[in-house]
């Protein structure tokens, strides 16, 4: 069979795509975008003093690490696999850069660039021998854990100054996390769904024999995906510890639930490469903000992770109802 | 190798994991020159029961399918350690009360699980890992200012040996004889693999899907619930991360034991050689002086070897 042709050009092909599945595809960010929103409204009700430059830096800070966590676990998610190591990745970078970094930023580097390499190569390595990602990046996230320990067995070192500077940049107008989402969400969006190799990563997810039968590596292709995840994964550890200026090997562990939830609360699918990168960013917001409104309702953060996962129960719930309901 | 040497060993894929729990026991005896081998066995034994436990409920979920998979053991864990725990007050007299909770833990767990996977057709995955970290905040709200210790009974019973072999580890050889039985010889055991094989074809055969997938999800968190109550009790009490190497151990322990990660077809001896292989290695380590962190990373990186060599076994 030839290898198929390309679409002509993108307003073609939207053309074919029913006016629903487009409304849909719209659904899906605005969905997060009003549900954050709302999550704002009801943050500003009770605390007016957030609805300001300063208030908002606080609340939102720890979103920084986050959204690049969820972009991280987008990457693998529109591979239809999952990855349950990124929380101990992100662990690992951020020891990584409280100590590497700090004494010997040559070798600190590198041992990043390293990092991220690994990650390629456990995408290749899951696409070569078809393995279930699930068992793959679990037992990575042990090897991810040891490393961590490894390098700091207890929590200690310190931040790079540039790092801890960079996450305290003012820019005019609007806080630094505002910004850096922003641009997260653009570069996502250009990269899954505006440039055509975008088309044959989320195809990794959606259809991959047809992937492979247009004549792309299933392999080079669920390597890019795992090495962006790398990359993501590395920037979210090392703002990680630009905001902590400290580095625990413990310190990544609820990424790995809060970046599933992100991505799928932003509008993402578990099967099919359906991903929305703007969604996840924020998503991103809408799970970072869960903390926040339980201790401004005066709900003990204990609860933070039930509502967490609450949460994300509701999300697919409410989308498996509306599918039967399409039926 | 010979034909018939291959075909015994590929109906008995747990061959190789016993064998990697001789190895490594052998090495640990010789290091220490023999002194205390048998105490490591023992040990060994007693520990490798927890992971069997856990990995007997999760090696029924995988045979049920591409896609089964619970992600919820160790919060199911926790959750009935600290409940049972704090009910029995450390107190003979309430033991039937703590061991009634775990039980009602584990059964309200797997049903919490079903719902959100057969009624809210939730994947799996996600359903069993948003349940686990509802239950984790359920057991960080309740542990607060709780005592959480057992009730002496169930201390001694969890430590107790018979000619040198833990009583536990004899209770759940027992209990994987008798599931191994069931998965053979009952319907409930057929029907669980038919499912794992084809899910479609089962139906179509007359299997009633639904009801041995609520089955399977159910006794998964049964017996996440009894380890919990018994890992509670032979470490002296109940801890917030006292089950947190168990999510990756009980699909490891079903990988490396030769049962098919796709579903479909399982090996319960495999879940004993792989879960006394896998422990042996800690004890190994330990001896020689590896620090947790080389610890992690050997047993992860074994983890995904063997994964990746029995996979290539099965599509060649």
């Amino acid at each position: 069979m030839p290898p198929s042709p390309m679409p002509p050009d993108a307003a073609a092909a939207r053309a074919v795509v029913p006016w629903r599945a487009r409304v849909g595809g719209g659904l899906r960010v605005l969905l997060p975008a009003v549900a954050l929103a709302i999550m704002l409204g009801v943050i500003f009700h009770l605390q007016p003093r957030a609805m300001s430059y300063v208030g908002l830096r606080l609340l939102l800070n720890f979103a920084l690490p986050l959204m690049f966590a969820a972009m991280a676990q987008l990457c693998v998610i529109a591979a239809s696999d999952i990855d349950l190591g990124l929380g101990p990745f992100i662990g690992l970078v951020n020891v990584l850069s409280a100590r590497l970094l700090v004494e010997q930023p040559a070798a600190g580097t590198a041992a990043l660039a390293l990092c991220v390499l690994a990650y390629a190569g456990m995408g290749a390595f899951i696409a070569a021998r078809r393995l279930p990602s699930i068992v793959v990046t679990l037992g990575a996230s042990f090897v991810w854990l040891g490393f961590a320990l490894l390098i700091l067995p207890t929590p200690g070192g310190s931040s790079p100054a540039w790092l801890a500077a960079l996450v305290r940049l003012r820019p005019p107008l609007v806080p630094l996390p505002v910004v850096f989402a922003a641009g997260l969400a653009v570069l996502g969006h250009v990269l899954f769904m505006r440039s055509s190799y975008g088309v044959v990563l989320r195809g990794m997810g959606g259809a991959p024999q047809a992937v492979a039968r247009a004549g792309w590596s299933l392999l080079v292709g669920r390597a890019v995906l795992y090495g962006l995840a790398g990359v993501f994964g590395v920037c979210a550890g090392l703002l990680l510890t630009g905001l902590n200026t400290t580095g625990d090997a413990n310190f990544g562990t609820p990424y790995t639930l809060l970046s599933i939830a992100a991505v799928i609360v932003g509008g993402g699918e578990f099967v099919g490469g359906v991903v929305a990168p703007t969604g996840a960013v924020l998503g991103a917001f809408i799970m970072l903000l869960t903390g926040s409104l339980l201790s401004f309702m005066n709900v003990s953060t204990d609860w933070q992770l039930g509502v967490q996962g609450v949460i994300l129960i509701v999300v697919l719930g409410l989308r498996a109802v509306q599918r039967r309901a399409a039926r | 190798m010979k034909p018939g040497l291959r075909s015994w060993l590929d109906a008995r894929p747990f061959v190789w994991s016993l064998l990697g729990a001789i190895i490594v026991w052998a090495l640990t005896a010789a290091s220490v020159a023999g002194r205390g081998a048998g105490e490591t066995l023992s040990t060994a034994f007693g520990f490798a029961t927890f992971y069997v436990i856990v990995g007997i409920g999760q090696m029924l979920v995988i045979a049920a399918g591409p896609g089964n998979i619970d992600l919820s053991i160790p919060s199911v864990m926790t959750l009935a350690g600290y409940l049972s725990m704090g009910v029995m007050r450390a107190q003979d007299a309430g033991l039937p009360l703590g061991i009634a909770v775990a039980l009602g833990v584990g059964l309200a767990a797997g049903l919490a699980n079903v719902v959100l996977i057969r009624g809210l057709n939730i994947p799996p995955m996600i359903a069993t890992l948003a349940a686990g970290f509802v239950m984790q905040s359920m057991t960080i709200a309740y542990s607060r200012g709780s005592t959480a210790k057992p009730a002496p009974l169930l201390l001694a019973a969890s430590l107790a040996r018979v000619l040198g072999v833990p009583v536990i580890a004899l209770a759940f050889l027992a209990v994987a004889a008798l599931v191994a039985v069931v998965l053979a010889r009952s319907v409930f055991g057929r029907s669980v693999l038919a499912v794992g094989q084809n899910a479609r074809a089962a139906y179509l055969a007359g299997i009633r899907v639904g009801r041995t997938l609520i089955l399977v999800y159910v006794v998964s968190a049964l017996l996440a619930a009894v380890a919990g109550l018994l890992l509670a009790a032979y470490s002296g009490g109940a801890s917030l991360n006292m089950a947190e190497d168990f999510l990756l151990m009980s699909i490891a322990v079903v990988v490396l034991g030769g049962s098919s990660i796709a579903g479909g077809q399982a090996t319960v001896a495999g879940i004993w050689t792989a879960s006394l292989f896998l422990y042996l290695i800690v004890t190994m380590l330990n001896v020689f002086g590896v620090g947790a962190g080389l610890r992690y990373i050997i047993t992860g990186l074994i983890i995904i070897m063997v994964l990746a060599l029995s996979k290539g076994r099965q599509t060649v």
